[in-house]
């Protein structure tokens, strides 16, 4: 493959950094100096001196047809380079992860508020907006379909309805947003007797808003023409694969004419699967044959990327009077909004997760995901498990309540262990301590009670709401599965390509992956496994492209399993052609040897790598796969659908102002279970990050969408969880090995986002005394205003 | 754009009245987010920050006279004492970056409904000097706004100071958020007692479409405490509780993103209630203090 033309400055160099640590320390991130020092260059930092700029017009209504695009206005502006619309992508005119049913720019119809309409390259940003500005859009406004369950004619959200819901006759007739109807999927769970009856029985209707992914760093890249008639790409992605396919079918060029590499990533959290400006960049530098930057602004952001699916889900658990689950039925419905994205996905997710790891004879469950004129929503960290966290463990506390029970109590008694099995068939085939996460979490010291009055410990903080009037005390716990890695029969594989090398005298491994960093730790992670595989300090990590095969998607917790996987068994087969080396030298059996600090040790044998290598260099490209997943059966849900178990648990106290509804996290407790802590900091790191993400879920975070128009769509009033919302947190990490993993370690990241929202929940309902049924929690839930 | 820095008051006066579009700018923390948005594209910036008698504050015959650009991390530093209400609001306002840089005069410009300064600014009685080439005028601040976003200022005016009398009994400051910092007030309160004119001072904030007072219940406490101020005497629940229900019957809110209309009347009756709790067991304390 030819190497890049040019490079801009700005893509990322190699990273070496601090050069120690094994699996299992918490060796520094080699990325960890620059972006201290504000030296890291992210994807809005790229540059080329010669380069234009890009930016998308987008649509302002949810739903409309255009009848005319008049882009003259805006070429006759001056610096301006080229105009496109629908008709200048010269390939599919729609992309998508899973189904290609979304335009790269509008074609006759536009779905949601934002979509793109027509691109403007010139040369200034501010030029390229005030072109956009001048394109002449003609559309006639239709009625946006803003509510899933009507989208798919069913009875809509407090309609109580015994009976399941036909969706053959998908929506109102003028309501198909695209030719198969409005449903996206539809997934069927089914266990047992779906008529069990039990003792004791409760039901709740929930409800969880639009959250965002809220990465700081907006969407950027540059699409560089390359004298082959091509493009390289640098973006900041999750998937440099999945990007390249898609924008390969979209430009009508083969994959090795479009060349992507990683830009530095500002955040990801699934709002980076999808494309975004990818196709509109290289479509801008194909055309003017320069290269094009585009980079989001905050607002345009909002637009730019998909979100997390909001949910109505309709629970019902039946259990014996001694608190043993009997049946488990529910009704989930998740908005998808414009476009699939990666809504199939999410539903599967849901659907199979969706009663949270307890062991219930009889399950019942109805996953649905909705095409509507909302944003499009997709992946994001714990996709389609948090939604259903929040209701299957208000349902544990609801039913624990009824039972009389202590709500941890009632959850260890049917907690999943290895063994259990799954609603979908599977028996879990490693460790699964849920009970024991639970326990250890109930067995922690509580946080004193509020002593001396200091604004920043109370609800409201410095905005000086309480100085104790009306504060009340509330603890919740919740607990969390996830499938690691991705499910129900998807070959999901990464590449990796290692080489050892003897440079200026320094033995040297560099690890050449496509997985993206997001700021997880990956290339750490690639660093420490070298090291440990091959006995030598010094890693280089290469920059992330397409020169090397697939990696598969940073996302669902995956990318230390899997491209740890590929590097470990990339290693070990460099390691395997070295030692025979060695052998060969020596005369030593190739069993006798072992790679240590630079040199082939064997009993009364030391010699230094560059002896066995002299100029030479090793080197292994290695496809690695975990174990083989099933499809899921369409009728009943079964099968071997996912390959990993990730467990959490959380422990929320909370300090609710009852009189103004405002709330203080006092603290957040985590357990969680990673089989192996590879760098057991990063892990730390995890959890804090997804207990934070949690409870901003929980009691702030949310996209507001009204007929189908976006509200809030800036940090102003879009709101994060700041250091005063974020308490103290008290973090046990548990390793009990997967037998069936690399170093019997377990995905992080996602599980620990996935419980703490409901435990939060859990805390203020105990505090209150209310059912609280929707999240994020207002102030006016909790004050009845 | 075009940028202007004037070095002297009397250049700035000149300066706005020459072209009377110039945007003015202090701290930026308005207006440059405006920018930024792309709702503002002022033809020409006027930056106030060298004008060295914006940044100063002094005291004037007992009055605080407080620079238009002096940033609220020194009003909280400097002025905690002399000015309690303003610099307890000051404490809630955006993060310490933004506390360095945002002026009490810009956010008296900006005039925002939402703006932090106004309902301490409103409960002690505060002026606002304004000047321009034609002379210098002082506007009792409960005259100054106008409208939303829009304010007494003629468009050749700059913001001089603020001129407040330092308090003869405790101040407070409460403003409800949907986070514990950084935000947007959805409602917010300042009360400041007066035992010198037996007089209270109350503002509203973001809840109306003009930061206000709340005359009736200003009245009706004073009333309650004729008798008290001398007594110190324990201030009955049920008078606390009505000055809540007057005060949240002053403010006129909407439905926003931000928050419902009743839940705005509900928390203004609240933090009414419970500053003034806190205000007057200070006022009880003093005189302990002082005995
Ligand atoms: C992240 C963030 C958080 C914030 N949080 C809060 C908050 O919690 N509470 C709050 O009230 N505000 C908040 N703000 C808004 C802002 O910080 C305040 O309104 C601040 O007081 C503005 O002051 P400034 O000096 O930065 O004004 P600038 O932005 O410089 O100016 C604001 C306006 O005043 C005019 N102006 C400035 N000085 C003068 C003068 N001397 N004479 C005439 N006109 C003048 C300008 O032309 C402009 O119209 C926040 C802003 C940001 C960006």
């Amino acid at each position: 493959m030819s190497a890049p033309t040019r490079t801009p400055s700005g893509a990322p160099a190699h990273l070496t950094g601090p050069g120690s640590g094994r699996v299992g320390d918490d060796a520094a991130r080699p990325d960890g100096v620059l972006k201290v020092r504000g030296e890291f260059a992210y994807g809005s930092d790229l540059w080329m001196d010669d380069m234009l700029w890009g930016v998308t017009l987008r649509s302002p209504h949810p739903y409309a047809r255009i009848r005319s695009v008049d882009v003259g206005p805006a070429l006759a502006v001056p610096g301006v380079h080229a105009v496109l619309t629908s008709d200048d992508v010269p390939g599919s005119k729609t992309y998508g992860l899973e189904l290609a049913d979304q335009p790269v720019l509008a074609v006759d119809v536009v779905r949601y508020q934002g979509e793109p309409v027509a691109l403007v390259a010139a040369d200034h940003p501010e030029t390229a907006r005030r072109a956009a500005a001048r394109i002449v859009v003609d559309y006639e406004v239709w009625e946006p379909v803003t509510d899933a369950r009507e989208a798919l004619g069913h009875p809509t959200w407090n309609q109580v309805h015994e009976t399941e819901a036909p969706v053959t006759e998908l929506s109102r007739e003028s309501a198909h947003l695209h030719p198969q109807g409005n449903l996206v999927r539809h997934l069927k769970v089914r266990k047992g007797d779906p008529h069990a009856t039990a003792d004791v029985v409760v039901t709740g209707e929930y409800e969880v808003g639009m959250q965002d992914q809220a990465f700081l760093g907006p969407e950027s890249g540059l699409a560089v023409p390359a004298e082959d008639g091509g493009v390289e790409l640098h973006v900041a992605t999750q998937w440099l694969h999945v990007d390249q396919r898609q924008v390969c079918a979209a430009l009508g060029l083969p994959p090795e004419r479009v060349r992507l590499t990683l830009a530095g990533v500002g955040g990801a959290f699934g709002g980076r699967e999808d494309l975004s400006m990818h196709v509109h960049a290289c479509l801008l530098a194909l055309r003017t044959g320069k290269p094009v930057k585009m980079s989001y602004n905050r607002e345009e952001s909002f637009f730019g990327h998909v979100h997390r699916h909001p949910a109505t889900m309709r629970y019902e658990h039946g259990a014996t009077r001694d608190g043993d689950l009997v049946y488990v039925r529910a009704q989930i419905h998740l908005d998808g909004g414009a476009y699939a994205s990666s809504t199939p996905a999410v539903v599967g997710n849901a659907g199979t997760m969706g009663i949270g790891p307890y062991v219930v004879p009889n399950v019942h469950v109805d996953c649905y995901g909705a095409y509507t004129n909302n944003p499009p929503c997709g992946a994001m960290r714990g996709f389609g498990s948090v939604q259903t966290a929040f209701a299957y463990e208000a349902q544990m506390d609801a039913l624990a309540a009824e039972l009389g029970m202590d709500p941890v109590e009632l959850r260890c008694r049917n907690a999943m262990e290895q063994g259990s099995p799954t609603p979908t068939g599977q028996v879990v085939d490693s460790p699964a301590p849920v009970a024991e996460l639970l326990r250890r979490l109930a067995a922690m010291p509580l946080p004193e009670p509020p002593g001396t009055l200091d604004l920043r410990e109370v609800p409201g903080g410095v905005s000086n709401t309480t100085h104790g009037e009306g504060v009340r005390r509330g603890v919740g716990y919740a607990v969390a599965y996830k499938n690691v890695a991705f499910s129900e029969g998807f070959d999901d594989h990464s590449t990796a390509r290692v080489r050892l090398e003897v440079v200026g005298g320094e033995p040297t491994v560099t690890v050449h992956t496509a997985a993206a960093e997001v700021g997880q730790g990956l290339v750490t992670v690639e660093q420490q496994i070298a090291r440990t595989e091959l006995g030598v300090d010094r890693v280089v990590i290469h920059p992330k492209d397409t020169d090397v095969g697939s990696a598969g998607s940073t996302s669902a917790s995956r990318q230390t399993y899997v491209t740890g996987g590929a590097v470990k068994a990339a290693c070990e087969a460099v390691r395997a052609r070295v030692l025979e080396r060695a052998a060969g030298l020596t005369g030593r059996p190739v069993g006798d040897l072992r790679l240590f600090d630079g040199t082939v040790v064997a009993e009364g044998l030391e010699l230094p790598l560059a002896e066995v290598l002299g100029d030479d260099a090793v080197e292994e490209t290695l496809e690695w796969r975990h174990r083989p997943t099933q499809a899921l059966d369409p009728e009943t849900g079964q099968g071997f659908a996912h390959v990993q178990y990730a467990f959490s648990a959380h422990r929320a106290v909370v300090d609710v102002d009852t009189e103004l509804g405002l709330l203080k996290v006092v603290e957040m407790a985590c357990t969680q279970d990673v089989g192996k802590a590879i760098n057991p900091q990063a892990v730390v790191g995890q959890i804090q990050g997804g207990t934070a993400q949690g409870l901003g879920l929980a009691v702030m975070e949310e996209v507001l969408v009204r007929d189908g128009r976006v509200q809030n769509p800036s940090f102003t009033d879009y709101l994060i969880p700041t250091v005063l919302d974020v308490p103290p947190m008290r973090i046990e990490v548990l390793e009990y090995a997967d037998p069936h993993a690399p170093y019997g370690l377990r995905g992080v990241g996602e599980a620990p986002n996935i419980s703490s929202g409901p435990a939060v929940l859990a805390a203020i309902r105990q505090a209150t005394g209310l059912p609280l049924t929707r999240v994020p929690v207002r102030p006016e839930h909790i004050t009845g205003t | 754009m075009e940028f202007l820095q004037p070095a002297t008051w009397a250049e700035a006066l000149e300066a706005k009245a020459a072209s009377r579009d110039a945007v003015p700018v202090a701290g930026g923390t308005d207006v440059m987010v405006a920018v930024n948005f792309g709702r503002l594209r002022p033809s020409l910036l006027l930056d106030l920050t060298r004008v060295p008698e914006l940044q100063q504050w002094d005291t004037e015959d007992g009055v605080v006279r407080l620079g238009a650009g002096v940033p609220y991390a020194r009003v909280i530093t400097e002025l905690g004492d002399r000015l309690p209400g303003l610099a307890m609001a000051a404490r809630t306002i955006g993060s310490p970056q933004i506390r360095n840089r945002g002026t009490v005069g810009g956010n008296l410009a900006t005039a925002s409904p939402a703006g932090d300064a106004h309902p301490a600014l409103l409960a002690a009685d505060a002026e606002v000097e304004v000047a321009s080439v034609r002379g210098t005028r002082r506007i009792p601040v409960t005259g100054f706004y106008t409208g939303v976003k829009r304010s007494a200022l003629a468009d050749d005016e700059l913001i001089a100071a603020i001129r407040i009398r330092p308090p003869s009994g405790p101040q407070q400051y409460s403003k409800i958020g949907t986070r514990n910092a950084m935000v947007i007030a959805v409602a917010a309160f300042g009360l400041a007692l007066h035992p010198d004119r037996r007089a209270v001072g109350t503002g509203i904030g973001s809840a109306a479409p003009t930061p206000r007072r709340a005359p009736e219940a200003e009245e009706f406490l004073a009333g309650e405490l004729d008798g008290l101020w001398d007594s110190r005497g324990e201030l009955p629940a049920s008078t606390a509780t009505r000055f809540g229900e007057l005060v949240s019957a002053a403010a006129a809110p909407i439905d926003d993103v931000r928050g419902t209309a009743r839940y705005r009347v509900h928390a203004l009756s609240v933090m009414a209630r419970r500053t003034l709790t806190w205000a007057w067991a200070d006022y009880r304390k003093e005189a302990t203090t002082c005995a």
